[in-house]
């Protein structure tokens, strides 16, 4: 599976700090900046509404027929589609869809016969958790790997580092996540199995973020906490792994280029202790470009949970969407797509701004 | 022998013929200093002949049932086991290596000329071209891959094919930025001048003359994109909506394990190691190929 995101931050070249301007500078580099960002994602959205109005277009199933049935006589055919509006230009059919889905309005389900909008609010949560879970793993062991393995470039730990960053690239998600169920759920019993929690749980604490793992901290039920996390620290670690590899992968060739640098070399003849020289002169630097790194990696995380989810049954977005797709149930597809591409969308370009914003050398 | 070497190996090449093959020769000879890249270019290697040669590789029909052998272990005359019709998983295995090949065969066939192509015109030309061209590269490059191609596929309906196009149209915008990128590189150099003033037509210019120069960032990329392609097509055939079966698709055949994946684990488990086997070989040989023709991207995929 491949939750690597699609644009890689590239490290500026270090440049002699240039003198600081004004605040005033500054504040029109931000504004400038932060106008920028808006225009830019507000046209890449309308491109994504784009793509899915011409997806809905080019689909071979009339959705005239959809309605009225195959044997309807022409007139009552015509007025359906005069009545759906098919009749106008694509262009008018295209300003009232971005109309509808601005206001929140994506069509009926056809399988679950909710208002898809209702749908994603119910599911969109459960994928979060899941993501948010993985990329805490995959930060929280990604970056001391990568740092270890930069420190001692070339030994054992390197490799298997090394090999982790490749596998990475070549382990399909689904795959993986299949053999942890067999191997830990079903062989150990260390883990709870496919869904958020157990059956006889369900529906037991009121849903106040949809977040299981916070809802049941709030309402004080810890049998129902632990169960949760049980059941999604499977998921999330085999989603932790491709974000692991992947942050991993990027800090080590930061520190890399770091620690060639002549100021740690300074730093190590001084006598300054191993340890402080990793983490306060080497890391500090890279600190700006790993966030834009974690950020284009959860992005790709909330992408990736889309097969993971389907092993697992965990009742999230990419399983709504999946479920939607064998049962051609466009305006859900439609729907999530929308969804996972905008939240997708704007995370990418958050972390790119934010680079920007906060290097100095970026200005 | 020791002559055809030197021959190759000329500094001052006397036809281009030598040139060029000189050229290829010092790019292999490099390669092979590489382990893992030699290790790569093995994997693949092997991948073709399989797909080649899979009747006289393949004990079994991939297709053809035989209930009464069904769910059998690992072991003797079945040495991956068999799925729960009867059929030799090592053979389906072998077969599907064909469908594999040809997945990423004719999506590198699609889409990297199609990347190049969009991203050389708006290089060369410039202006309202360029920003037009890369406003839409990029739309398409800041979506997620993996949703999109499984709404195109949604749209198209399942099947290998469709997956194949899907595939392909996510993922021709990396070419695209990458074309344009070293198109702008030498735009401006004397030798583009020298053929304008020649009065070579910008087609010709751009198809004779730029696009020659940016296929060997375009071959690093395609190669290290493989394992990307064969995950998305394995995850569309996982989900039932790549090749339809009883095709021995490997993803489709996870997909049909999943159901036995607690007491008859070979059934989902041996296409997984097929797929990862294959991607890390072009994960291996694209990590080479950079490392020879392109040695200043470094470690940055």
């Amino acid at each position: 599976m491949t939750i690597e995101p699609q644009t890689q931050p590239q490290m500026p070249p270090v440049a002699p700090e240039v003198v600081s301007g004004t605040h005033q500078r500054r504040f029109k580099q931000v504004a400038l900046a932060i106008s920028g960002f808006i225009i830019t994602v507000a046209l890449t959205f309308l491109g994504l509404l784009a793509i899915t109005f011409f997806i809905g277009r080019v689909i071979p199933i009339d959705p005239v027929l959809a309605v009225v049935g195959d044997r309807a006589p022409k007139a009552v055919y015509e007025a359906a589609r005069q009545a759906m509006g098919l009749d106008r230009p694509l262009i008018l059919q295209f300003i009232s869809y971005v109309g509808d889905v601005l206001t929140g309005d994506f069509g009926k389900s056809v399988s679950t016969g909710r208002f898809v909008a209702d749908d994603l609010a119910r599911f969109f949560p459960a994928t979060l958790e899941m993501a948010t879970i993985g990329i805490l793993i995959g930060v929280f062991l990604g970056v001391p790997m990568g740092v270890y393995a930069a420190s001692r470039q070339g030994s054992w730990v390197d490799q298997v580092i090394r090999v982790i960053g490749l596998l990475g690239y070549s382990v399909p998600a689904f795959w993986l996540g299949l053999i942890g169920l067999a191997v830990f759920y079903a062989n150990l019993r260390w883990v709870g199995g496919p869904g958020r929690i157990d059956i006889f749980y369900d529906g037991l604490i009121p849903p106040v973020t949809g977040l299981i793992l916070v809802d049941s901290l709030l309402a004080g039920d810890l049998d129902i906490f632990r169960n949760a996390v049980s059941h999604i620290i499977l998921p999330a670690s085999v989603l932790g792994f491709f974000s692991l590899a992947y942050i991993a992968r990027m800090t080590r060739s930061f520190m890399l280029d770091q620690l060639s640098q002549e100021f740690v070399t300074t730093a190590r003849v001084k006598g300054v202790p191993e340890r402080l020289v990793l983490w306060r002169h080497a890391f500090n630097p890279i600190r700006v470009p790993l966030i834009t790194v974690i950020g284009l990696s959860y992005a790709g995380l909330l992408e990736g949970s889309v097969m993971i989810e389907v092993v697992f049954s965990w009742p999230g977005i990419g399983n709504y969407l999946t479920t939607a797709l064998l049962n051609a149930d466009m305006n859900a597809v439609l729907g999530a797509t929308l969804v996972i591409g905008a939240v997708f969308i704007f995370i990418n370009k958050v972390s790119d701004v934010l680079y920007r914003v906060l290097d100095p050398r970026a200005r | 022998m020791a002559s055809t070497r030197a021959w190759l190996l000329d500094d001052s090449p006397t036809s281009l013929l030598q040139a060029n093959l000189g050229r290829s020769y010092r790019i292999v000879l490099a390669l092979m200093r590489n382990p893992l890249a030699v290790i790569g270019a093995i994997i693949i290697f092997v991948l073709i002949i399989t797909a080649l040669f899979a009747p006289l590789i393949a004990p079994f029909s991939p297709i053809g049932q035989d209930l009464a052998n069904r769910l059998q272990p690992p072991g003797g005359t079945h040495w991956m086991g068999t799925d729960e019709l009867g059929r030799d998983i090592f053979s389906r295995i072998v077969y599907g290596a064909r469908i594999t090949l040809t997945i990423v065969a004719l999506v590198a066939v699609i889409a990297a000329p199609v990347g190049l192509l969009v991203g050389a015109i708006a290089g060369y030309f410039g202006g309202w071209v360029d920003r037009v061209m890369m406003g839409i590269t990029d739309v398409f490059l800041s979506m997620p891959k993996l949703i999109l191609a499984l709404a195109f596929v949604a749209a198209l309906g399942p099947g290998i094919e469709n997956a194949i196009i899907a595939i392909a149209i996510t993922a021709w915008p990396a070419y695209a930025r990458i074309a344009r990128a070293e198109t702008l590189t030498f735009r401006h150099s004397e030798f583009i001048a020298a053929v304008q003033l020649q009065g070579a037509s910008p087609f010709r210019i751009i198809v004779r003359h730029i696009l020659p120069l940016c296929t060997s960032s375009m071959i690093i990329r395609v190669t290290l994109d493989m394992a990307g392609i064969i995950l998305t097509a394995a995850g569309l055939g996982f989900i039932g909506l790549g090749a339809q079966p009883p095709l021995p698709e490997w993803g489709a055949m996870i997909s049909r394990g999943r159901s036995f994946i607690l007491d008859q684990w070979w059934v989902a488990t041996m296409p997984g190691f097929a797929i990862i086997l294959v991607s890390l070989g072009f994960c291996f040989l694209g990590d080479g190929l950079r490392d020879v023709l392109d040695p200043k991207q470094g470690d940055k995929l």
